[in-house]
């Protein structure tokens, strides 16, 4: 082992040992990766290693034996990754071939990544670059980290699992209402045994009453109206005490499950752009919904039945026994049997609910992805098709819910049998036992009262395996969404940005959409107040680079500075308070103008949200409706051409006055006409503000001070508009085949 | 930007001079505003900003192009009867019968024949889908019917019993 650096520590055990015997003394390990394909793209294990003086890696053939090479890092050979899809490559390259190749999955595409540019600043080092040690602290924590790790080990640590099961996990959102769960369970206990009176009373009256009459005609008549009086006191008693738990408990449930939903809601919320990407809409409506609504029904009502049902067996046996212990345990012997056969039909009730909700949930998106995309499905004449693919989720919610109920029908007659067959037991045993005088006529009366309510219960218990399985598969699944972590996580020692004057400093930025890289190393600095238009093809990495800026994502390597600091130092909601984004499809909710446009400041007052409109060019038209600003738009709303919900959109945008504006496109979806209103709006917009915009037609960003052409998520050039023309590159062809779209080709160019 | 005849103030920015203008009918009873500097729009209409949330604020003026001439921030900041003359304006150009009582719905499902009693009389009409029914902030609700006619409830809590009752679904 090397003792001078602690680096080599940081390679997995089995290969440290091996790698000791390798390596010579004083040599220092700058980065390590493990690339986990063979040539033959069959998983195995490498090692590559990268140390002051070589790069090295250790093989392994069939047998699991590590064959060890080196290069030396002369002048000229560099790394390089290579992208194929999913998998990718990483080769070794001099000036006159390729000396070695790496393959390996997107899993490992990261450490591959740090490989190539911790030799390439190794390399800058030597040569003397005054390479500053580059920021490394946390952006999150601010402890310290290697300066190539986005975040320290301890941020960027995935989400634990739990390890309750779901259904207890409830327990924990009900401990705030504990005092009134107490009060219903204590009402739960009272009406239970109240209930458990009458048949007791049984006894004397056919013992003291009609036994005596029957065979000895002597009359107790007036014992008889007292016995009669207390049972009809005791059927009260029960009634109101029941009642009073099924309110206590039933408001309970729904207060619970209210919490539940909005708990997920929030959480959901406040989940990144790519959960949101990732997830069909459809399922998450029902799972906030559906599976709320379910699991509100289990407590509100199986859970109750099931608590007084476990009450009233306890207590009828407690009852039977004190009576008759022998009678009791004959009466009990059915109950194990039915125990048993729940706990073997459970776990197949559990998996058919949860594929019923998936079904549900799949049902569910289809509808949310036809409806808002009607006017595509009409007009490629695909009605037909669409029913058909509902009809196709729909026989999937049928057989799974069918799949459920050949279980349940087989389970359910089943234990029926069983109990009755219990009563039977208690018949015969209780005939018997008279017979032989141990038992008065009273007790066995009393005793086939209490059984037959005794299996009532069970079997309502038996009924709740179905129930339970129910709801535990739908708290899984909301679950699943309250233990999902953002992608964007909150920092840990946040910095508050307050009121940003809105330099952006982009600094080595690289993105990866799964395993392929969209953005490989930007550096960019954008002045407070400066206008910079991205322009270049569709694909190459625009509106990605938006989205890291906005922090929608984050960067997979490198940071992007804001005022000079990370911003993922910043809380996510007070950092994008100071950007204000205008989208290329404006989206408008539900509600007035007036709301709309004071989205992003609801409490803003009439004056200020009549000056925003102004600004934006919104005010007259918005005049000219039945309603002004009070006008219902969004779904359901009134309609509004693209245009005019375009100057909505950057009226909201103008009213949250933020420092640094974003506009994806913003023009892009209108006629030249709207386009020159909508930017006399934007430039009132664009004062005083960073601003970076994006655009197609090139003449939006006359106005712009630098202009940034983005290709293969790499910035091809920077420069004013004439600048670039001058120079003849990517831009000036942009313009010049804008410009024969816009003359048409006429006379063959100029 | 476009230059509009008479009116050379600073477009985006209307006059909103408090007592500055005049308004009058012309002879063929056409609504003309005369502003501080005694130039003359034909044929402008008054139109409120925030009819339901906030009717006595934020006042337009436009011309017959829907384009804003003046822009009044409070009319009660106006002389009395400028204001009223404004007021009267505004009532002709705007008609949304207040509900006073709701007689009939006639089915629970849309499309439904409502027949209700207005301040302007009684009337009977169609509501489309009970989307058109919207509950307004102060215990408010506008419906609009199938011609897109606008009827307001000024207060539910005012309505009879039963008419609250038919209301309720669609609340």
């Amino acid at each position: 082992m090397n003792g001078t650096n602690e680096k080599w520590d940081a390679l997995p055990a089995p290969w440290r040992e091996e790698t000791s015997v390798q390596i010579e003394a004083g040599e220092t390990l700058l980065a390590w990766f493990d690339p986990d394909l063979d040539d033959r793209l069959h998983y195995s294990r490498g090692l590559v290693l990268l140390t002051g003086r070589r790069l090295m890696e250790r093989r392994e053939d069939e047998r699991g034996a590590g064959h060890w090479h080196s290069w030396p890092l002369t002048e000229g050979t560099v790394l390089r990754t290579v992208e194929h899809g999913s998998a990718a490559a990483l080769e070794l390259v001099n000036a006159s071939g390729r000396l070695a190749c790496w393959r390996f999955t997107a899993a490992k595409a990261t450490a591959a990544q740090r490989l190539v540019q911790k030799l390439a600043s190794w390399r800058r080092s030597r040569q003397g670059d005054s390479e500053q040690p580059e920021l490394a602290v946390c952006p999150s924590c601010g402890a310290a980290i290697n300066a190539d790790d986005g975040c320290c080990e301890a941020c960027a640590a995935g989400p634990a699992k739990p390890s309750l099961s779901a259904l207890l996990r409830l327990a924990s959102f009900s401990r705030s209402r504990g005092r009134l769960i107490v009060l219903g369970f204590v009402l739960t206990l009272a009406a239970t045994a109240a209930g458990l009176v009458p048949p007791y009373l049984t006894i004397p009256i056919v013992d003291d009453v009609i036994k005596p009459w029957v065979t000895d005609k002597i009359d107790n008549s007036s014992l008889a109206v007292w016995y009669l009086a207390g049972l009809a006191a005791a059927a009260i008693l029960a009634w109101a005490l029941d009642w009073a738990k099924l309110y206590v408990l039933a408001w309970v449930s729904e207060r619970i499950s209210a919490d539940l939903r909005a708990k997920t809601y929030a959480h959901l919320q406040r989940l990144s752009l790519e959960f949101f990407g990732g997830k069909r809409t459809g399922d998450l409506i029902s799972r906030i919904s559906n599976d709320t609504e379910r699991l509100c029904n289990f407590l509100s009502i199986n859970l109750i039945d099931f608590a007084s049902d476990i009450l009233m067996i306890v207590l009828t046996s407690v009852v039977l026994f004190s009576i008759d212990p022998l009678l009791a345990l004959t009466a009990l012997c059915p109950f194990p049997l039915i125990v048993w056969m729940v706990a073997r039909v459970r776990g197949r009730l559990l998996r058919g609910y949860r594929q019923a909700g998936a079904a549900w949930g799949s049902m569910t998106s289809v509808l949310a992805d036809t409806i808002p995309g009607i006017r595509v499905v009409k007009a490629f004449a695909q009605e037909s098709r669409e029913i058909e693919r509902f009809n196709a989720s729909n026989e999937r919610v049928f057989h799974s819910a069918n799949r459920l109920n050949k279980v349940w029908s087989r389970f359910g007659p089943t234990v029926t049998l069983l109990t009755t067959y219990g009563s039977l037991v208690v018949w015969t045993f209780g005939i018997w036992q008279i017979f032989r005088g141990r038992i008065t006529l009273g007790v066995l009366t009393a005793f086939v009262a209490y059984i037959s309510r005794f299996y009532t219960r069970i079997e309502s218990m038996i009924r709740m395996a179905s129930a339970v399985q129910r709801a535990s598969a739908s708290a899984q699944r909301i679950f699943e969404i309250l233990d999902k972590k953002s992608n964007v996580p909150e920092p840990v020692r946040p910095i508050h940005p307050g009121r940003l004057q809105g330099r952006i400093e982009l600094r080595g930025v690289r993105f990866k959409y799964g395993a392929r890289e969209v953005l490989h190393g930007l550096d960019l600095i954008v002045e407070p107040g400066e206008m910079i238009g991205l322009v270049g093809p569709s694909g190459a990495g625009k509106s990605t680079l938006i989205n890291l800026i906005c922090r929608f994502y984050d960067v997979s390597s490198g940071a992007i500075l804001v005022d000079g600091t990370d911003v993922r130092s910043f809380p996510v909601e007070e950092y994008r308070r100071n950007i204000g984004i205008v989208l290329q499809e404006p989206f408008l909710f539900y509600g007035t103008i007036a709301e709309n446009i004071a989205y992003g400041r609801p409490n803003a007052g009439r004056p200020e949200i009549v000056a925003a409109a102004r600004a934006a060019r919104a005010h007259e038209f918005i005049l000219r409706l039945p309603c002004g600003y009070d006008s219902l738009v969004g779904e359901r709303g009134q309609t509004l051409s693209g245009g005019e919900r375009q100057r909505i959109s950057i009226a909201r945008a103008l009213l949250i006055d933020p420092r640094i504006l974003i506009l994806d496109e913003a023009t892009s979806s209108v006629d030249t006409e709207t386009e020159r209103e909508i930017q006399a709006a934007l430039e009132n917009l664009v004062r005083g503000r960073t601003t970076i915009a994006i655009a197609h037609r090139l003449s939006t960003l006359r106005r712009a001070d630098r202009l940034v052409v983005v290709e293969n998520g790499r910035i091809a050039e920077i420069g004013r508009h004439d600048e670039l023309l001058g120079a003849h590159g990517s831009y000036a062809r942009l313009h010049q085949a804008q410009m024969e779209l816009v003359h048409g080709r006429r006379g063959d160019g100029k | 930007m476009e230059n509009n005849g008479a009116a050379n103030h600073k477009p985006g920015v209307p006059a909103t001079g408090p007592h500055s203008f005049g308004l009058r009918h012309d002879a063929w009873g056409r609504l003309v505003l005369i502003d501080a500097d005694g130039r003359q729009y034909i044929g402008v209409e008054v139109v409120r900003a925030f009819p339901l949330s906030d009717p006595r604020h934020g006042i337009a003026i436009c011309d017959s192009q829907g384009k804003e001439i003046m822009w009044l921030p409070d009319l009660d900041a106006l002389p009395p009867p400028l204001a009223q003359q404004i007021e009267e304006e505004l009532a002709k150009r705007e008609f949304v019968p207040i509900v006073r009582r709701i007689v009939k719905v006639s089915s629970p499902v849309e499309p439904s024949e409502w027949e209700v009693e207005t301040d302007r009389g009684r009337v009977s009409f169609l509501l489309n889908s009970e989307d058109d029914v919207h509950e307004l902030d102060q215990n408010r609700a506008l419906i609009t019917d199938a011609h897109g006619i606008r009827y307001l409830i000024s207060d539910i809590e005012q309505l009879d019993a039963n008419s609250r009752r038919l209301l309720e679904r669609y609340l």
